[in-house]
């Protein structure tokens, strides 16, 4: 058993780590829970017991870091509260196609919002899914396919049925 | 309208970039030197691990993997660490200093190439040579040339302890995991600054 170098993670998933930190926790906090994620993968590395699937510990870490966050913050996202908007670092959120699908994301239930978002933005599997939010792959794909179903009538445009 | 999956894949926010990680059990950088580009790392306490040649990214790569399964798997590229050693390397190819002053950690050594390095490093000084066999006999192993060889060709601390003060019996400079031309370099250098 033998580990890659730390930095060889970090070169290799950094993006992927900040691009879940930032659909789960939104653009204003996503840096400081990627940020966290890193902290608390780099602490526990050397006790991990196998090097398979490094990128989908490192996701699963992120998820939990995200949903800390969220506990703490007692679930205030940017939409809901445009003041932590105004205090956005850097870049403004992305406008355009992605924001009213982002805001529908939001405004889902949360479990089905966590599961939409590991498995689409974080392109992980369902079973990796289910083993982030402690459920089975079954209920993964349910939840999955029910966030996609609402957000495909919420989105479909009525004048426009395709 | 685009269909309702498309915005999933096409997410792309502003990333602020690579996390800001403090330095850690291991720190690393990559220094363009006079002979070449050097993989230089360094452990928490400031010993010195590798300042092993990396011409390319297979070298780069063997010597960190090399890294994280003996010492940690906690290796993070960190220029500010490994400040002292790229000074002590500079001063000794500028000929400003007679050896690499940092101490080394031999941490990445087998039992022989310990043997063989610190033997080198104790009894062939700065400016002087020695070949293969002559290094064999003084290790009280005379038939071991060829092993004493290949011990100094995985020297990871090549430079600091000084490998390439070891030639063929037969002539010429030999191999050299910095190319020939690095060795002549490091040769010369010693022989116009021994003086």
């Amino acid at each position: 058993m033998s580990l890659p170098p730390f930095q060889q993670l970090v070169d290799d998933h950094w993006r992927d780590v900040a691009r879940l930190a930032h659909g789960l926790a939104g653009p204003v906090h996503g840096d400081d829970v990627a940020q966290q994620a890193w902290t608390q993968a780099l602490a526990a590395y050397p006790r991990l017991t196998h090097a398979r699937n490094l990128r989908s510990w490192l996701l699963t870490i992120t998820h939990r870091c995200a949903m800390d966050h969220h506990r703490t913050r007692g679930r205030t996202t940017a939409h809901e509260d445009p003041a932590s908007l105004a205090q956005a670092p850097v870049e403004p959120p992305p406008q355009a196609p992605d924001d009213v699908l982002w805001q529908r994301v939001r405004a889902l239930p949360e479990r089905q919002r966590q599961a939409v978002v590991l498995r689409f933005v974080g392109d992980l599997d369902h079973r990796a899914v289910a083993a982030a939010l402690a459920t089975s792959p079954g209920m993964s794909r349910r939840l999955v396919s029910d966030a996609l179903a609402t957000l495909r009538l919420e989105l479909t445009d009525p004048e426009d049925p395709r | 309208m685009t269909p309702p999956t498309d915005p999933f894949t096409a997410f792309a926010p502003a990333l602020a970039g690579p996390p800001r990680l403090e330095p850690t059990d291991v720190s690393y950088v990559l220094e363009d030197t006079s002979l070449g580009r050097m993989l230089l790392a360094v452990r928490d306490d400031g010993r010195v691990l590798t300042t092993a040649f990396a011409p390319d990214a297979a070298h780069e790569q063997h010597w960190l993997e090399r890294v994280a399964q003996r010492v940690s798997p906690r290796v993070l590229r960190h220029p500010r660490p490994t400040d002292a050693v790229r000074r002590a390397l500079e001063d000794f190819l500028a000929g400003r200093a007679r050896q690499v002053a940092v101490e080394p950690d031999l941490a990445l050594l087998s039992d022989f190439q310990r043997l063989v390095l610190t033997g080198l490093a104790a009894s062939v000084g700065y400016g002087r040579r020695t070949t293969y066999a002559a290094l064999a006999q003084h290790l009280g192993r005379p038939r071991a040339a060829r092993a004493v060889g290949t011990a100094l060709a995985g020297n990871p601390l090549c430079v600091t302890l000084p490998c390439h003060r070891v030639l063929p019996a037969a002539g010429g400079v030999g191999g050299y995991a910095g190319g020939p031309a690095a060795k002549e370099a490091l040769l010369a250098l010693e022989a116009r600054s021994a003086g």
